[in-house]
């Protein structure tokens, strides 16, 4: 569904991604694990093509996103940046604005109908007409994956879409967005730092280090090893009450 | 599958309604004050007498003449140029992200205060300045030539890659004290009667305007508004960072640099018509968005509007405060905004 062919990214001459090639189905929560700095989001941004590759290729359904304008990969594609700050908009008219792919200059009532689902989707039927300026994190959180989402992409790419939420919050962001994964047959990608939350919700692991790809597969690739390699950290991984833990014991450098 | 219920768009639809009236109602408030405009003056003129000169647009008399050479002129470049700096503040506000965006701190103004002194002062140009329902074209070209070297400068920097929008703001403050600067200088060596000329010329002055002058800014306002109502949900996608901006297909770049200088020429050629007035770029789309929200779909419209209106009411203060003195509406826009503007920052701290 999605592949990626040797995909790189340099930025003022020094090489960011090297290149990254996987491939992912749809369905399927992937999460983009490694440290700060090893180029998740860069290439989520890559991906999209917000940034332009320095070589390599992406491809959606087998078409190359690289000849299409950014209008059709909008439509193929949606994104959450890592921050969110609201304005003084209302929840309908954020959301609306993900239609923009798909009108072209005037929203058409079906645009409004698209719109209406997917905020009863999320369950933010209560927010739809508060100014996004006034919600909590988490309100705007779930407001700015009903933008993605009501592009209807075939693809979804969050930069870390729990990091600053509550528990409770990162549990109902994460479960949700695993049943809307599965409902709408998309491909989720996230950018995640919980370990836990990834073993916990996420189908493939896709391990970044030092901006080359250094794993792709299903849980089977999460080890201590790997964790020790990508993250340069002793851990372990144990089950309570059939939830896989990962319990990060130290640094393995010193 | 979700049911066909569309209560919440139903009630979104209310709410877009709801914005379009603030929009007819501004439409009224402006007409109304059109109309005490042209009944304000020194020559008392009874309501039928204006109506029959707007009419009968052949009449000779002295009213017909009053009402179709001074006050109607006087009128629309108001109703024009408060139009054209509310709209630009508005786009510049969001193209560069700051509630300071304005063409007054971008550095456009002070450009056209320099081009004007030069002219006046190197050039000899405008002596007649003030005295006429014109402005000599020499005069209006150098001004003109002047804000667009503050607009070239802008859009230099801006499209520098990697320079940030907060950048661009603090080199227009810089770039408003430099031609502030290079204007003090010109004065310093110039006679007088130059130096009253060129210090006469930054009063914005609503009178200069003659119907020549208003058919070209209502022009350039036509085609600006027409052109940025285009591109509203563009805008609209920019409030939300370049990032999200871009991932739905915005060329970001291009968005930014031909929105501020589309914005930049329309202030460049008011401001070269009528001189410096402060501070209505900068308000009207704060006042705007109070009530219709961030929305451009709402806000270029109302911004516009609510410009007409205030430099519409300050020009007419202007003309009855100190009778038969007509003060220039650039002194009552800067003394009504600072207050104004005040405590729009306080309001802001509060939330």
């Amino acid at each position: 569904m999605l592949a990626l062919d040797n995909l790189s990214f340099a930025f003022n001459g020094r090489a960011i991604l090297n290149k990254v090639s996987f491939r992912l189905a749809s369905g399927e929560m992937a999460a983009l694990l490694g440290v700060n700095g090893s180029g998740k989001s860069t290439l989520l941004k890559t991906i999209n093509g917000i940034l332009k590759p320095k070589e390599g290729a992406v491809l959606v359904e087998g078409v190359a996103l690289h000849g299409l304008s950014g209008r059709e990969i909008a439509k193929r594609i949606g994104y959450m940046p890592q921050k969110s700050s609201g304005t003084a908009c209302t929840v309908f008219d954020a959301v609306l604005l993900g239609r923009k792919p798909h009108f072209d200059r005037s929203v058409t009532p079906h645009d409004l109908a698209a719109v209406e689902r997917v905020l009863k989707r999320l369950g933010l039927e209560k927010l739809a007409l508060r100014e996004t300026a006034e919600l909590s994190g988490g309100e705007l959180q779930k407001v700015v994956i009903a933008r993605a989402l009501v592009q209807e992409p075939k693809v979804l790419l969050l930069d870390e879409p729990v990091n600053h939420l509550d528990i409770r919050n990162q549990l109902e962001t994460m479960s949700i967005l695993r049943e809307i994964t599965r409902e709408m047959n998309l491909l989720t990608i996230t950018v995640l730092h919980d370990l836990t939350i990834a073993l916990r919700y996420v189908d493939r692991f896709v391990l970044l280090k030092d901006g080359a790809l250094h794993a792709c597969g299903d849980r089977r690739v999460m080890t201590p090893e790997a964790i020790r390699e990508v993250f340069g950290m002793h851990a372990v991984i144990r089950e309570i009450d059939g939830i896989p833990v990962v319990l990060p014991l130290g640094s393995a450098t010193c | 599958m979700a049911s066909a219920d569309l209560s919440l768009t139903a009630d979104y639809l209310r709410l877009v309604r709801r914005k379009n009236m603030f929009g007819f109602a501004l439409l009224l408030l402006l007409a109304a004050a059109a109309g005490l405009s042209l009944h304000v003056g020194s020559l008392q003129l009874p309501w039928s007498e204006i109506f029959s000169a707007l009419w009968n647009w052949d009449a000779a008399d002295r009213t017909a003449h009053v009402i179709q050479q001074i006050r109607l002129p006087r009128a629309t470049a108001a109703v024009l140029a408060g139009g054209s700096l509310g709209i630009a503040g508005a786009v510049m506000q969001t193209v560069l992200k700051n509630p300071l965006a304005s063409p007054f701190t971008i550095g456009v103004s002070h450009g056209a205060a320099f081009g004007a002194s030069f002219a006046i002062i190197f050039l000899g140009a405008g002596q007649a300045a003030g005295a006429g329902t014109f402005t000599p074209g020499l005069l209006i070209a150098s001004s003109f030539a002047g804000a667009l070297l503050a607009v070239g400068f802008i859009l230099m920097l801006a499209s520098i890659k990697g320079v940030s929008t907060e950048a661009v703001i603090l080199s227009g403050v810089a770039l408003s004290s430099f031609f502030g600067a290079a204007t003090m200088l010109l004065q310093y060596f110039a006679s007088d009667v130059q130096v009253a000329a060129s210090v006469f010329w930054t009063f914005g002055d609503l009178g200069k305007a003659g119907w020549t002058e208003n058919l070209l800014m209502g022009g350039v306002l036509a085609a600006t508004l027409t052109f940025f109502l285009f591109d509203r949900w563009n805008h609209n996608a920019l409030l939300w960072g370049d990032e999200v901006a871009a991932s739905l297909g915005i060329r970001v770049r291009k968005l930014r640099l031909t929105a501020m200088l589309l914005s930049s020429l329309t202030v460049a050629v008011t401001t070269s018509f009528l001189g410096v007035i402060g501070f209505v770029g900068l308000m009207a789309p704060h006042l705007a968005r109070l009530f219709v929200g961030s929305d451009h779909r709402f806000l270029l419209t109302s911004s516009a509007l609510t410009g007409a209106l205030m430099l519409l009411v300050s020009d007419i203060i202007a003309r009855i405060l100190i009778p038969p003195v007509i003060l220039p509406v650039g002194i009552i826009t800067s003394f009504a905004g600072t207050p104004l503007f005040l405590y729009l920052l306080t309001r802001k701290g509060k939330s």
